[in-house]
């Protein structure tokens, strides 16, 4: 079979000495950053690509996918020792997590987290090499109006699936677009909203933003809430391995949730933090005994973490086939792409099958690292919990500006990632979440370009959009998504489940 | 009529100032056709519908009781005036003094930011992340960043 050839292209570049090790150093400095809370993929990424841009393109991307997945093991150590989500997609993990660790339980917590993330990375590597090409045969037949339909639905996604008001999400969005908007139109080459700053003609520097929002800002929220007092249960940590009982009740989840998370990352605008609320909710439902969750059932970790790490492999999908990133991290990797002379797309299989099958292949070999570095090695790690905040984020600030000063050697992106610490904060404040307008940053000039081709070609026509089949079907899966969302019944069993 | 939710009162009205500049700004551009659509096409669109989502959400803030679990409480302004000092200074310092400078001046800073620190743990920290900035990005990654003061 086609796959198994692919496939054994594949680990013949991930196996080579120099892939190996930039895979090893991915996910070590993934884990790291899943480890430290307060320091996600996103800001970790920003600040890597200025040197990886010399790198031979596989290894840079290998590396840079292992920091991601990577971050979702880290985060899970941290959510089950002091109950603080090290990672966004580990907040659930650490209702029952931690729970566990108070019993005594954390090492089983913490083997269940693995063993599930590792059965899901691995899972979700053979997902991602079976239909990936089938999408990108498709994705040849795509137009400019498929690719519209197709970036609607990733933000109608994104709106829905966020974990707060639906229309603030849509206002998010929608700021999000806008701000995509400061940019030199690609059409007519008119500058926008530039003020006459040469900066602002080549767009706002997202990933300036995003650490603005999400590492800065995310530092002066933190800073603003009182200190609680957490135990931190750093020094029991032993017994890692589970019990049979552990096991039967475990394993029914890490199926659940390596499925839904396989299906949840593909879909633009969802991703591992999405995947991992869908799975604590689902797992709560089909519990006999739910009144166990929130008071350490293996269960509400073992599912969670399984679908972050499998969403966090198949959301690699829409990014490697259709060049369209389901989540800021991606966009992070397309742009790094772009930089090195690829363009992302249904292209890459065939013009780079060795980057395209080294870097799936990469990912299985790097969640073996990732379950020996995070099982047998915890104790490292669990060291790194003990040191406190304070002496945190100034090194975090510290890297950050470093960081944003050297992606073009200017520091604009500096001021601006200074501006948007004060606007993250705001949306702290007003319980606005930032992930859905970086999305609509994102997808902004991707999607106005598309639409604008497809209505010069429909002559101003906008059911173009509706009429074409494939267009068509993702803009009805929109529409059902928006209205479900939207309904009373279901909104507020959503409400519920994010509460919870 | 009263506030109820105040978180969601205050995203509607940024909603729509937002959402309206935009709009407004964008009448600079040419607007185009559906057919010929030219640059102010989709900010003014844009523009128009946030600042739309914004009203829904205004109104829907507004109703008799007081939510007091949507209240906006008041900011602790230290950790905002210190981390947003920092980086702008850092933004200003680099390129000029470099980055030895800049950085031990920015962390000592950024430790002012709480209230619990040391000041002889601020040096200490500044020391070993200076030294280990320099060996890893300088040495070890080779980017070009300023170093010392640039000669006028």
């Amino acid at each position: 079979m086609d796959l198994f050839s692919n496939l054994a292209t594949g680990f013949g570049v991930a196996l080579t000495l120099q892939n190996l090790a930039f895979a090893l150093g991915g996910v070590f400095i993934g884990t790291l950053i899943g480890v430290l809370p307060g320091l996600g993929p996103v800001p970790a990424i920003a600040m890597l690509l200025p040197s990886i841009y010399t790198l031979d393109p596989t290894a840079a991307l290998i590396m840079l996918a292992g920091v991601y997945y990577g971050a979702q093991y880290g985060g899970s150590t941290t959510a089950i020792l002091i109950n603080l989500p090290g990672e966004s997609s580990s907040i659930v993990t650490a209702i029952d997590g931690y729970q566990m660790a108070r019993k005594g339980r954390a090492g089983a917590a913490l083997a269940a987290a693995g063993l599930g993330s590792f059965f899901a990375g691995c899972v979700g590597t053979l997902v991602l090499a079976a239909f990936a090409p089938a999408l990108a045969g498709i994705a040849f037949a795509f137009g400019p109006a498929e690719y519209a339909a197709l970036m609607l639905l990733g933000l109608i996604g994104a709106v829905v699936l966020a974990s707060g008001a639906v229309m603030k999400a849509v206002g998010m969005v929608l700021l999000g677009l806008l701000l995509g908007q400061i940019n030199t139109d690609p059409l007519s080459g008119v500058e926008r909203f530039s003020f006459g700053i040469p900066e602002l003609t080549d767009g706002l520097g997202f990933v300036a933003v995003a650490m603005g929002l999400f590492g800065f800002g995310e530092i002066i929220g933190n800073l603003n809430r009182p200190p609680e007092s957490r135990e931190v249960f750093t020094r029991d940590v032993k017994n890692l391995w589970p019990t049979r009982e552990d096991f039967r009740q475990a394993m029914p989840a890490v199926l659940r949730g390596t499925a839904l998370g396989s299906l949840l990352g593909v879909l633009p605008g969802g991703g591992a933090i999405l995947a991992s609320f869908v799975s604590y909710t689902l797992e709560k439902r089909v519990s006999k005994t739910p009144e166990r969750f929130g008071h350490g059932a293996i269960e509400g970790v073992a599912g969670p973490e399984s679908a972050n790490n499998a969403a966090a492999q198949t959301s690699f999908i829409p990014m490697l086939t259709l060049g369209i990133p389901p989540n800021p991290v991606m966009a992070l990797m397309i742009g790094a792409m772009v930089v090195m002379g690829i363009t992302p797309g249904p292209k890459v299989m065939v013009e780079n099958p060795d980057l395209f099958w080294g870097l799936i292949a990469s990912m299985w070999i790097g969640n073996l690292m990732l379950i020996i570095l995070n099982l047998p090695f915890i104790g490292i790690w669990v060291k790194l919990l003990t040191v406190p905040y304070r002496f945190l984020f100034p090194s975090i600030v510290c890297f950050c500006v470093i960081g944003l000063y050297t992606l073009s050697n200017n520091n604009f992106d500096i001021y601006l990632a200074g501006v948007f610490a004060v606007i993250g904060f705001a949306f702290i404040k007003l319980r606005c979440e930032a992930g859905p307008l970086l999305l609509g940053m994102v997808l902004g000039p991707m999607l106005e370009e598309n639409l604008r081709r497809t209505l010069l070609v429909s002559r101003g026509d906008w059911s173009v959009l509706l009429t074409r089949p494939i267009s068509g079907t993702l803009i009805a899966i929109a529409v059902v998504m928006l209205v479900a969302a939207l309904l009373p019944a279901i909104r507020k069993r959503r409400d519920n489940a994010f509460r919870d | 009529m009263k506030i109820k939710s105040e978180v969601d009162f205050w995203s509607g009205v940024v909603f729509i100032v937002v959402g309206l500049a935009f709009a407004i700004g964008a009448t600079e551009y040419r607007f185009g056709t559906s057919a010929r659509p030219g640059p102010g096409y989709f900010p003014v669109g844009l523009g128009l519908l946030l600042a739309t989502v914004g009203v829904i959400e205004l109104i829907g803030a507004l109703g008799r009781e007081r939510n007091e679990d949507d209240r906006i409480t008041s900011p602790i302004w230290r950790p905002i005036l210190v981390i947003v000092a920092a980086v702008l200074g850092a933004g200003f310092l680099l390129p000029r003094v470099g980055m030895l400078i800049t950085l031990p001046f920015v962390i000592v800073l950024t430790c002012f930011a709480t209230s619990d620190f040391k000041l002889r743990e601020a040096f200490g920290l500044a020391a070993v992340l200076t030294l280990g900035s320099w060996l890893l990005f300088v040495v070890g990654l080779e980017l070009r960043i300023p170093i010392m003061p640039s000669k006028i």
